[in-house]
């Protein structure tokens, strides 16, 4: 394989259409799984665009996720503020990686997702009414794809809903900020507001993941500061993440009349359908970001040691030798084998929490609201332009 | 035997090979990186979608593979030990 280390093209750049990647990204991986690319601030890295080569890089220890490292990869300018370096569990290695995912595994069980199958409904249900009475038309972004994750995420986690406008700009802030002061700023209010929500529940355990967590900090096995570090992680990645797929879902859906026919009409599993939109979406165009401890071999290529790393989930679930017809929306494909979770020990935690608000938010979207679709000319829907997750500013529908 | 600090603990070596297998299904959250990593040994269930061991005590040379899937598991829910 030969990689021309001469010509490595701009890497992310920005999605025109929604649910595609944009042609360049097409070209580099024409070439091979493996290619160098530049990112915002000249640094070369390597881009991954093969499924196989994806997952036996996450599966190597000489990858590490530790973002405090300047050899770590900065993919946008705001993710080189501190609030956005210094993360727990994400930006971790083991051993402390597997410390801390501990204690929140057992959160985030099957079992656990499934039995929040029923309040998932309720709330979901609740905003369906609220759109159905204030209607017929709506932003599916501030009506629907923002609360569900927000509802869900705040009782999970045990923070006041009532809060909502606050943790959503700062969560917000955190990841779609254009400045580094910018990040920081969001990143201290939300470590400020969850620490006291700890100390809260130090003496009051409250009803929530923090509530349930308290004893460790009592125990001595992670300090407050870590418990809110981990809360904000928490808040972060399941808010940012679910409340952008789920517009864009719609509007993939809408753009393929066919395919949505055949979900509505409930020929298709809807779980089946939701895995193909994740498979299509990839939320962002880059499901890992890692450097490299140690010289790597593969497909004879040598990564160098203090090499950056990005696996391109867009892309590496467009993998041809993985999916027939890998850039064909078909939501009756049925192929798991994508990268949007990730791979490896850092593989989403979250992702059945996900998948269940994902299937509840599409059926019940188009069974309660039949007719409904885009009241605005599809040519008008704008991606948002900050941030590393692929999202629409704001999505215009009727009924 | 050393563990080092930023690497997985070592399955321990008995001199036979043969490794014991187990995955705490109460906090499994079915990612399948097991099933897909050492197919001969993982499986899932298909009413519940959580891991099931199929070789319990796997021969030698499903190690690595076995060891890969451990250290994979994103729940950290499969232990192996010498047989």
């Amino acid at each position: 394989m030969s990689v021309d280390l001469e010509d490595a093209p701009s890497f992310p750049v920005p999605r025109t259409v929604p649910y595609q990647p944009p042609e360049s990204y097409r070209q580099i991986s024409s070439r091979g799984p493996l290619n160098k690319v530049t990112l915002w601030d000249k640094r070369r890295v390597w881009l991954v665009t093969g499924y196989a080569q994806g997952r036996r890089l996450l599966s190597d220890p000489k990858l590490s996720a530790d973002r405090t490292r300047q050899e770590y990869p900065t993919m946008a300018p705001h993710l080189g503020a501190q609030a956005a370096r210094k993360l727990v569990l994400v930006g971790e290695d083991p051993p402390i990686h597997d410390i801390h995912r501990r204690l929140l595994n057992p959160e985030f069980s099957l079992k656990k997702a499934r039995a929040l199958a029923p309040r998932i409904q309720e709330l979901v249900d609740g905003l369906i009414d609220d759109m159905l009475a204030a209607g017929p038309t709506a932003d599916l972004v501030q009506s629907y794809a923002l609360p569900i994750p927000s509802l869900v995420m705040s009782e999970l986690v045990g923070v006041p809903y009532e809060d909502h406008k606050f943790f959503q700009a700062a969560t917000a802030g955190v990841m779609q900020a254009r400045e580094p002061a910018e990040t920081e700023a969001a990143g201290a209010q939300l470590a400020q507001y969850l620490g006291t929500l700890v100390e809260r529940n130090l003496t009051e355990p409250g009803d929530g993941v923090i509530g349930r967590l308290v004893h460790y900090v009592q125990a001595g096995t992670i300090t407050a500061a870590e418990l809110t570090q981990l809360s904000m992680v928490l808040m972060i990645a399941g808010l940012e993440t679910t409340s952008s797929m789920i517009p864009l879902g719609v509007v993939t859906l809408f753009a393929h009349p066919e395919q949505l026919a055949a979900f509505i009409s409930g020929e298709v599993p809807v779980q089946t359908a939701v895995e193909e939109l994740l498979r299509y979406l990839a939320v962002t165009d880059f499901a890992a970001v890692r450097w490299v401890t140690d010289d790597i071999e593969i497909d004879d290529v040598v990564i160098r040691a203090g090499d950056g790393i990005v696996v391109s989930s867009t892309m590496v679930n467009r993998d041809e030798s993985v999916h027939a017809d890998p850039h064909v929306f078909d939501i009756s494909r049925g192929n798991r084998q994508h990268l949007t979770f990730g791979y490896g020990i850092h593989q989403c935690l979250g992702q059945n929490l996900a998948r269940l608000q994902l299937e509840t938010a599409y059926r019940t979207l188009f069974a309660r609201i039949p007719g409904l679709r885009l009241a605005v000319p599809f040519e008008d829907l704008r991606m948002r332009s900050s941030g590393t997750m692929q999202g629409l500013e704001s999505l215009p529908v009727t009924w | 035997m050393t563990r080092a600090a930023d690497g997985p603990a070592p399955v321990p070596s008995p001199d036979n090979g043969r490794i014991r297998v187990r995955a705490d299904r109460e906090r499994c959250i079915g990612a399948g990186l097991c099933v897909l990593t050492a197919p001969e040994v993982f499986e899932h269930d298909d009413d519940e979608g959580l891991v099931i061991i199929l070789e319990a005590t796997p021969a030698a040379h499903h190690r690595d593979n076995v060891e890969l899937a451990r250290r994979l598991c994103p729940a950290g829910v499969i232990s192996v030990e010498p047989a």
